[in-house]
């Protein structure tokens, strides 16, 4: 799989620093773009969030039926040519639920990382480059923040917020910035260390200099994966929620609040709660394929580390 | 190393305080009241439920009672649970959380590090394959759908398994496995990229060449070394365990910590909310302090400054 990736380059330390200094003819974005297609799980998994994009989108069209009417004549029947999935305990199409509950847990999945990235990255860039006093002054204020479990954070801004959905966003994207931060600090302080940062400072590079173009692009390798597993984590947060019933508020359908409602019916209709978590548990998994894939395919220190030896 | 070990144990302090404080200001912007009932109080009672806890002074003063409780381990009363004690109705849960979360914690190491492991020392092989496989599947799927398919098949359709409750081993089994699968696939992956990723660092191309036994080079420069991150996250996941717990707790019908927690939102119960979250608070900054300080001892490449 990583056999190809040295190039040309005459011995390992070199291709470890044309890793870090991305000069190359074929830019490093085209060449992961190229190692990420031919990476089949990962296709999948691209190919399943592209999918439920879609279908997040078309919502309205795919859906059939309005999610959130009531049909007291039809309720908790079977699935049929006219209700795909069958309708729940009040009588809505489960199918139409379910299409719409994905257009949610793909924008909260989205947001939160947009949010959490925008604090976290220069939070933990600039403690971890700067040291000193300026370290310890932002690292306090992101143990405070880490050091709230996060659900309860969570709920406690949702408490204070209410429950449309974006404030749930919000809300989650202000507890999990702090993982962020905390992960590019540790990976500045280590690369902080290392020769080709020295290197960097003694052909005369500035601070903002050795940030931008070495430390940050050297740790965007494990924040793509932070980020990969941060947005199922995201999704599988509004699920709780919505499931435990503090969630996105009733009746916008969300796959967590179907699995509540279907709960009660577990023994006569399980296809109510099964279908719901199971739509959880694919979409989880095709981000985390798609992730994985793109950390083969970005992180140059897992590239280094299989073929190379120069990693960290 | 002591230095740092005792400056970082009294940073819990501002810390704590932080949380308290944050907590507490989260409390008292909640809209609605903690006597916000279907059936509305009528006012004198409202009045004095309010001067029975403390509600009827002003904010600041609130907060300062609230702080010195704290600051003696008093993390105040109820105000459902008739008088009691937050802290003794959290003593009461403890056990009960604490049994299932380090059930799943046991479990998980148990199977997570040694498949990780055995993946990466044989790259590429069938077993790297499958271990890869479970470990993504189990750590994409979260532990509370995992317990309702877990329902679906051993309860609904085997009536094997009770659906919930507490107070038998069959009742611990699957919460245990439903919190457990999460952080078992996090420490396989974590295992076995670390592990990769050390076996190609110079020092074992060095040691390898000096002709070291195999046994030595595995257990003193790999495995040493590859575990850092995973002493480092699995810690993380204790507390992710020992906190994270409620969802399942709930799913489960358990009478935990967490399960009390949700009960204590449902009902604004502020007085158990604010104990709660200072409570998991603590045990969550405990955690991360082991955490850091482990980490200095395995990787003396961290320097504390």
């Amino acid at each position: 799989m990583s056999a190809a990736r040295g190039g040309a380059s005459p011995g390992p330390s070199a291709a470890g620093q044309q890793v870090a200094l991305p000069t190359a003819h074929r830019g490093p974005w085209s060449e992961a773009w190229r190692r990420l297609l031919s990476n089949r799980l990962a296709v999948a998994g691209m190919a399943t969030v592209a999918f439920l994009v879609l279908v997040a989108v078309l919502a309205n069209l795919v859906g059939r039926s309005n999610p959130t009417f009531q049909d007291y004549s039809a309720i908790q029947e079977r699935p049929s040519a006219r209700h795909w999935l069958g309708t729940d305990e009040l009588g809505r199409d489960a199918f139409s639920r379910l299409v719409h509950g994905a257009r949610v847990s793909l924008a909260v999945g989205m947001f939160t990382q947009l949010i959490a990235l925008s604090i976290g990255l220069p939070v933990g860039a600039i403690a971890g480059f700067a040291g000193g006093r300026t370290d310890n002054a932002l690292m306090r204020l992101v143990d405070i923040v880490y050091g709230f479990p996060d659900l309860l954070f969570i709920i406690l801004l949702r408490a204070v917020f209410g429950g449309s959905v974006f404030m749930i966003f919000l809300a989650i994207g202000l507890v999990v910035w702090s993982n962020i931060a905390r992960l590019i600090r540790g990976q500045i302080l280590t690369l902080k260390e290392q020769e080709f940062i020295t290197a960097a400072r003694a052909t005369g590079g500035t601070g903002t200099h050795i940030v931008l173009r070495h430390l940050i692009p050297n740790s965007l390798g494990p924040v793509t994966v932070a980020v990969s597993f941060g947005i199922p984590r995201a999704i599988f947060t509004e699920a709780a929620l919505s499931y435990i019933g503090i969630g996105v508020n009733p009746p916008t359908p969300t796959w967590g609040s179907m699995i509540r409602d279907g709960y009660s019916l577990i023994f006569s209709s399980p296809h109510l709660v099964a279908i719901p978590a199971v739509a959880i548990a694919v979409t989880m998994l095709a981000f985390t394929f798609l992730g994985d894939g793109l950390r083969d395919a970005l992180d140059p220190h897992t590239r280094g580390a299989s073929r190379l030896g120069t990693g960290r | 190393m002591l230095q740092y070990a005792v400056r970082r144990t009294l940073w819990l302090i501002p810390v704590l305080w932080g949380v308290a404080t944050i907590t507490f200001v989260l409390m008292h912007s909640v809209p609605g009241g903690p006597w916000d009932r279907e059936k509305t109080l009528p006012l004198t009672v409202q009045q004095n439920l309010n001067r029975r806890y403390g509600l009827d002074k002003p904010v600041w003063q609130q907060y300062f009672r609230f702080l010195a409780g704290v600051a003696r381990g008093d993390l105040g009363v109820s105000y459902t649970y008739q008088d009691r004690e937050v802290v003794s109705i959290i003593a009461g849960g403890l056990p009960v959380t604490a049994t299932v979360g380090l059930t799943a914690f046991t479990l998980a190491i148990l199977v997570g590090v040694p498949l990780g492991l055995a993946a990466a020392l044989r790259q590429n092989s069938l077993l790297d394959y499958v271990s890869v496989l479970f470990a993504t599947s189990f750590a994409s799927i979260p532990g509370f759908v995992l317990g309702i398919l877990l329902i679906i098949l051993f309860s609904v359709t085997l009536h094997l398994l009770p659906t919930g409750g507490w107070g038998s081993v069959k009742q611990v089994i699957m919460p245990a496995a439903a919190l457990g699968a999460l952080p078992a696939a996090w420490a396989a992956r974590l295992t076995r990229a670390s592990v990769l990723e050390v076996v190609g660092q110079d020092y074992v191309r060095t040691a390898y060449a000096k002709g070291l036994p195999d046994r030595v080079i595995y257990y003193r420069h790999i495995l040493r070394n590859a575990l850092i991150p995973v002493i480092t996250i699995m810690g993380i996941e204790l507390a992710a365990l020992v906190t994270g717990s409620f969802i399942i707790e709930n799913l489960f019908s358990i009478p935990g910590v967490g399960r009390l927690f949700v009960q204590g939102v449902f009902q604004r119960d502020y007085g158990l909310i604010m104990g709660s979250v200072l409570f998991y608070a603590f045990v969550v900054a405990l955690l991360n302090l082991a955490v850091d300080l482990l980490y200095g001892v395995v990787d003396p490449r961290v320097r504390y400054r």
